[in-house]
């Protein structure tokens, strides 16, 4: 039957595509898997990921079954080993009109955030990017807007059968969100923010149940109009903002003394039990921190269980993405930073005097335990 | 070979973003630029005339009020400037936008070895979509997030950022590339390109309208504007305000606050 974007019957499953680096499923892959496992226990049918590259074991495939996927289908050839928009968008688009899923799911890195456009074009279909939440059910979506807007839900009207995939997404930097659908075309495609979904528990189990596919495809060099002459890593180790459980952050505020307020943070989510140093957009685009360690909306979504914001003044692009921290403290010189707005305890001062304080009171509070 | 660049104006979210009540953006009440990417977007296509002596064209899809961003461009270096605008093409997703555009860029015409810069995104949407879909509207091959551009006969070699690195990759022409603000330091306006901006002699500013643009082969004309778009906004919404946090007053408000981490167990 010939594939029709508009033939919302025929289309089913969700799928997520599992970007590997250096043969490596990336941590926002589990990350997805485990959301797709949410919308396709909402929908009813089958989770599947879907994994180009080189020589990628059965073994490597199956760990995404430990994150819920029923199926994983690998597209393996030489001329997969490094990402390129032409020759993974052709297997990609190949393999959705082969196999029609009605979801689909891309992380939003850098890679996926040039993969997914084309993609949806050449499908002729919608794309979502950025989202930051996912429904199918529209009962959860409402609860979801219940805790998460400052919409009167009194005087809206749901059609609670609505099983179109509900794609949440802030715009505008942050000041806005949008939750966008895709109605007419198939599959529903969005881009996700890493770092935001929850991962799930890795199930040893499933993922040695998890059915491997190696479907055949077509592709020659000739697909290909652009050539990798090397792939290499950043000199420097890159600061892991998603794993950590502690960040204390810099923003313009250290401007007086830029490497002792970097020190001084490190000291602190030391002091506080090991962590990592971020920043607000101010210095990175100052050129005082490297980009790695940016928090906020063109930065990372960050969740950790304390975040420390040292003389930031806290604008929306910022507490974007990292409002939902568990802790978050903050220490300002300016008491009306917005900042405060969103953090659950604060200090009005200078940092470089209360964050020295600050540290040898922790370790006395700690040792006193 | 000429340098055809994609701008957007934007409204400036960097200053005070006005919200309205029924959670649009109040654009009116809002100051607007030239989207930051696209002029490092702009400035590449500028170095490549100053290598080769290319022509630069810009282009852009917004209300008529547009044409003043895209004589700032002029002033900047460009030479020829497109305005995509008609009220049928208002409302416009990325999908929509970029069969525009790109039938927008077919009107002016894509030759052996032209190459189109777009910036990485914008900053309203922080989509990052339309360049790359425009490539494939337009058969083009594509490189994002470009931090460096050589010349090499006919191929570019471009270095592409990615979050832990970069890759070497290259790209035959006509290729398009999206760049980011590391890719250079966008120059001023110089005072005789503001001098002759206003030349549409020297610089003619092409309307390019709905008639215009209709009967291209890469517009569907039921898939454009805001109810032929393929994604509908189904919600806007603002943040709920978190409830006020405790701010810490005392004398010794380092040691209140460590004691109260330690006795809710947060250290």
């Amino acid at each position: 039957m010939a594939y029709d974007f508009r033939d919302i019957a025929a289309f089913k499953g969700v799928w997520v595509f599992c970007e590997q680096r250096e043969g490596v499923l990336q941590n926002t892959d589990f990350e997805l898997i485990s959301e797709g496992r949410k919308l396709a226990d909402e929908l009813g049918c089958e989770l599947a990921g879907i994994v180009l590259g080189n020589g990628i074991s059965d073994e490597t495939a199956k760990e995404v079954g430990g994150y819920g996927a029923d199926k994983v289908i690998v597209c393996d050839s030489p001329l997969l080993e490094h990402y390129t928009t032409d020759a993974y968008a052709k297997v990609l688009c190949d393999k959705v009109r082969e196999y029609k899923p009605e979801v689909f799911l891309i992380g939003a890195t850098n890679i996926g955030r040039d993969l997914a456009p084309r993609m949806a074009a050449r499908l002729h279909t919608g794309l979502t990017a950025d989202a930051t939440h996912l429904d199918i059910d529209t009962t959860k979506y409402v609860e979801f807007l219940k805790e998460s807007s400052s919409l009167d839900l009194s005087k809206q009207k749901f059609d609670y059968e609505d099983r179109n995939l509900k794609m949440t997404r802030p715009a505008f930097g942050g000041h806005l969100m949008a939750t966008i659908i895709c109605p007419r075309f198939r599959p529903q495609m969005s881009t996700v923010r890493p770092g935001v979904m929850k991962k799930a528990e890795f199930n040893a189990d499933k993922a040695a149940a998890c059915v491997v596919e190696r479907p055949a495809f077509e592709l020659t060099e000739a697909d290909i109009k652009t050539q990798v002459l090397s792939v290499e890593k950043a000199a420097k180790n890159m600061v892991d903002l998603i794993g950590a459980d502690i960040i204390v952050s810099v923003g313009r505020g250290i401007n007086k003394d830029v490497q002792k307020g970097i020190e001084l943070a490190q000291q602190l989510a030391d002091a506080l039990g090991g962590g990592v140093v971020g920043s607000s957009r101010a210095l990175v685009d100052a050129g005082l921190i490297s980009a790695d360690h940016q928090v906020g909306q063109t930065g990372k979504t960050v969740h950790p269980k304390i975040y420390v914001a040292l003389g930031i003044s806290g604008a929306i692009q910022h507490t974007a993405g990292m409002q939902d921290s568990e802790t978050i403290i903050a220490i300002n010189k300016n008491e009306s930073a917005p900042i405060f707005g969103v953090a659950d305890y604060g200090i009005v001062g200078d940092l470089f005097k209360v964050v020295p304080q600050l540290i040898n009171e922790i370790k006395a509070a700690k040792a006193a335990k | 070979m000429k340098a055809i660049v994609c701008v957007k104006q934007v409204p400036d979210t960097s200053g005070k973003v006005a919200v309205k009540a029924d959670g649009t953006l109040d654009r009116a009440s809002m100051a607007t630029i030239t989207n930051p990417d696209d002029l490092s977007a702009l400035e590449a296509a500028l170095r490549l005339k100053d290598a080769t002596g290319c022509e630069v064209d810009v282009v852009t899809m917004g209300p008529p009020p547009a044409e003043g961003m895209l004589r700032e461009c002029i002033a900047r270096g460009a030479d020829k400037a497109y305005l995509i605008s008609g009220r049928e093409f208002g409302g416009s997703d990325t999908f929509a936008t970029s069969q525009i555009i790109a039938a927008g860029i077919n009107k002016i015409g894509v030759e052996a070895d032209d190459v189109i810069f777009c910036g990485r995104q914008a900053i309203d949407g922080d989509t990052a979509q339309v360049g790359p879909q425009i490539a494939e509207k337009l058969g083009l091959p594509q490189v994002s997030y470009v931090a460096e551009i050589q010349k090499d006969g006919n191929d570019l070699v471009v270095k592409r950022m990615l979050e832990d690195g970069f890759m070497m990759v290259k790209v035959q022409t006509p290729c398009l590339l999206t760049c980011i603000k590391e890719l250079n330091e966008p120059r001023y306006m110089s005072v005789g390109g503001i001098f002759e901006c206003y030349d549409n002699e020297k610089h003619p500013m092409t309307i390019l309208d709905y008639p215009a643009l209709k009967d291209d082969p890469l517009i569907e004309v039921d898939t454009i504007g805001l109810k032929g778009s393929p994604t509908n906004v189904f919600k806007s919404f603002t943040p709920p305000q978190k409830g006020a946090g405790m701010m810490l007053t005392s004398d010794a408000p380092a040691a209140e606050l460590a004691g109260i981490l330690a006795k809710k167990h947060i250290i």
